[in-house]
């Protein structure tokens, strides 16, 4: 089976007067037609950017795509001038974007807002356009669909925002839909239908999805893999048991570990990851982790660990050290 | 635990409405937002209390009208035998210096205009007469005690990444040494390895300075890990109210059920294998809330009698307390 996205050595940086962020440093990856992926880590971990990057919305300037390949269905997307890109963004690959208030425009209404992108990609007719919005918000699960084409987005609550922007996320079909933590800002009910609602719609579409999160909880029950980042890199790549079974990197360990479990014993105390992120203007040479490591040696200051097939089902990792832990069976 | 002195704060029958003017010439009082409608609950000394529910749920004005940040419309707040309820404003000021609060935004609750000395001193300067050298070393104790550098206490809050700005947040509270901290979503609005290390900061200080919280979140699984015990809150009035163990082993009303079941597992095995309860729709507006029980509109249980008539609230158990018409009666 031919990929469907294909990442070679994705660089992108941006140009500030303090100096040059690396924000994404080479991250390389493919995603099948139809495949979940998860995509963890903390802020500032190139995550958002790197999903801004596939879509080309980089601000350029200050922003700058510095080296790599983005293979779309058989097309480099770097390669493509401003309108062939436009054909793709929103209609081949679409994306639901964090705060679903600000990414809505308050002085339109949410039926003209879904339908603006089928009349653009479509080419369909204001009354044709209507009535496929209005199957598109009861698609997502929203009551008396035709009544609240009509609304303003402050007249929607937090989680219909967001069933509407993936409504128009979904207007035109998509082949890869790139959520960027969608559920951030809402309630962990309203979260939990979001979720479903997602899972629910892929499965019927059989859209590839990306899932952005900050939040390795979310995603367990979601995501066919997932690709764990820290500071530009992707440092731990696996399918989701392996991750969340065999953590290999230190930091995917961390990032389990800051979790509270539902069922842990009580007075358990949580193993948070010390320090903050690093900064990305001045990235050292060594292993990007190593200032917040527990398990950190000599060789990790200076030299940078790349990705090692960790086994036969294609879990990769970058850390000099994951094989001892392993043998140790340090969790 | 339940002798009469162990009780630090409590809340009975807590009221607080919001009123809704409408009109230009005659602005008429035509109805309330009740945001929190007849709430009691016990804090005992040293515990932490922690109090869930869904945006709008009322949790917030709870823990501000505890400080009386919001005079309540009726009912009492009982904190270390004083009722609060007919204090002047000079005398809750003194008896605020024993509560103190750690908000929500760490972006919004620092001045962006002051050093993190100057907001950290604030408190001290109203309710202490530290002058001076004391009173920067006590900043500086302060800044060590949350685990930053106290050679920080001329720099700006915007200097600080969200976790470290947190801790500012509770340096602050923490500077009058007082009895309750009041956290209000303290960690929803950061990265949960940085959650974590605040968590941890939280768990610590209560240890070494024998605080007593009231910690108020949406994230269920968060507020079990540090609580002792849990209030469930939903559109203004109490759900439930257990120990922590208690509520999740054993939880009696349909919306807890149902929080509990939205809760992430960070394990693809068992988040396979158990059932979600999906909860339909949004929490309805306080504004209007739905006649009988407050959660009818959203609840898979609900019958006749839950549209007629509001649930008492009755202790099913021993500490374990519910509104619900089916308490009891329904099974896992």
């Amino acid at each position: 089976m031919e990929a469907l996205l294909n990442i070679k050595d994705l660089k992108t940086r941006f140009h500030t007067e303090d100096g040059i962020v690396n924000a994404v440093n080479g991250v390389s990856y493919t995603m099948d037609p139809g495949e979940v992926l998860g995509v963890v880590g903390e802020s500032g971990c190139g995550k958002s950017v790197h999903a801004l990057s596939i879509m080309r919305l980089i601000q350029i300037p200050p922003g700058e795509i510095a080296s790599g390949e983005i293979w779309f269905n058989g097309q480099d997307l770097l390669k493509l001038n401003s309108s062939e890109i436009r054909k793709i963004r929103g209609r081949e690959i679409a994306m639901v974007f964090q705060d679903p208030m600000s990414s809505l425009n308050p002085v339109y209404k949410v039926g003209f807002q879904i339908a603006e992108s089928l009349k653009l990609h479509k080419n369909m007719r204001e009354k044709e356009a209507r009535e496929r919005s209005a199957e598109l918000l009861s698609l997502v699960g929203i009551p008396e669909p035709k009544k609240r084409l009509d609304n303003y987005p402050h007249q929607f609550s937090g989680g219909m925002r967001q069933r509407a922007m993936i409504a128009m996320a979904l207007s035109c079909d998509p082949k890869l839909l790139i959520a960027d933590e969608p559920t951030t800002a809402l309630d962990v009910t309203i979260q939990a239908q979001i979720i479903d609602l997602v899972i629910k719609l892929q499965e019927e579409l059989g859209m590839a999805v990306m899932w952005i999160t900050h939040d390795l909880g979310i995603v367990a029950e979601m995501v066919h893999k997932i690709n764990v980042m820290y500071a530009g890199f992707i440092v731990e790549r696996g399918n989701v048991r392996d991750i969340y079974k065999n953590t290999l990197h230190p930091y995917t360990k961390g990032l389990l570990g800051s979790l509270p479990s539902i069922d842990e014993a009580p007075g358990t105390k949580l193993v948070s990851i010390p320090g903050l992120p690093p900064d990305l203007i001045n990235l050292k040479s060594g292993c990007p982790f190593y200032a917040r490591c527990t398990y950190r040696e000599e060789r990790c200051r200076n030299e940078r660990p790349s990705l090692e097939l960790a086994d036969s089902n294609g879990h990769i990792v970058a850390c000099w050290r994951w094989e001892e832990l392993q043998s140790e069976g340090v969790k | 635990m339940n002798a009469e002195n162990s009780v630090l704060v409590r809340v009975r029958n807590l009221k607080k409405y919001f009123p809704v003017y409408q009109g230009i010439l005659f602005n008429r009082h035509v109805k309330d937002v009740k945001a929190v409608d007849d709430v009691s609950f016990n804090i005992f000394k040293g515990e932490t209390l922690g109090l869930v529910g869904e945006t709008g749920c009322g949790k917030t004005t709870v823990g501000r009208t505890i400080l009386h940040l919001y005079k309540p419309t009726s009912g009492q707040i009982i904190f270390d035998q004083v009722d609060l309820t007919d204090l002047a404003e000079n005398e809750l000021r003194h008896i605020r210096q024993r509560m103190q609060m750690i908000f929500q935004d760490p972006y919004a609750s620092l001045n962006p205009r002051m050093t993190v000395g100057s907001i950290i001193s604030a408190p001290l300067d109203v309710h202490t007469s530290l002058k001076g050298l004391d009173k920067r070393e006590r900043v500086q104790e302060l800044l060590s005690i949350v685990g930053l550098n106290p050679g920080f206490v001329n720099r700006y809050p915007h200097e600080f990444s969200g976790g470290q700005r947190q801790r500012i947040g509770i340096a602050r509270a923490l500077a009058v040494n007082p009895d309750l901290v009041i956290c209000d979503e303290p960690i929803s609005s950061l990265d949960v390895s940085i959650q974590a290390q605040v968590v941890n900061l939280l768990e610590e200080l209560q240890d070494r300075l024998g605080l007593t919280y009231l910690f108020i979140a949406h994230d269920l699984s968060m507020v079990r890990h540090i609580s002792d015990r849990m209030v469930v809150m939903y559109l203004g009035k109490v759900m439930e109210l257990a120990d922590r163990d208690e509520i999740y082993k054993n939880p009696m009303h349909p919306y807890t059920r149902a929080l509990l079941s939205a809760v992430p597992i960070p394990d693809p095995d068992k988040a396979i294998r158990r059932d979600r309860i999906i909860l339909e729709g949004d929490i309805p507006s306080p504004l209007n809330p739905p006649k009988g029980c407050n959660f009818n509109s959203r609840c898979p249980m609900a019958t006749d009698i839950c549209f007629q008539c509001e649930p008492d609230y009755v202790e099913m158990d021993s500490n374990h307390f519910v509104a619900c018409h089916h308490a009891g009666k329904i099974n896992r």
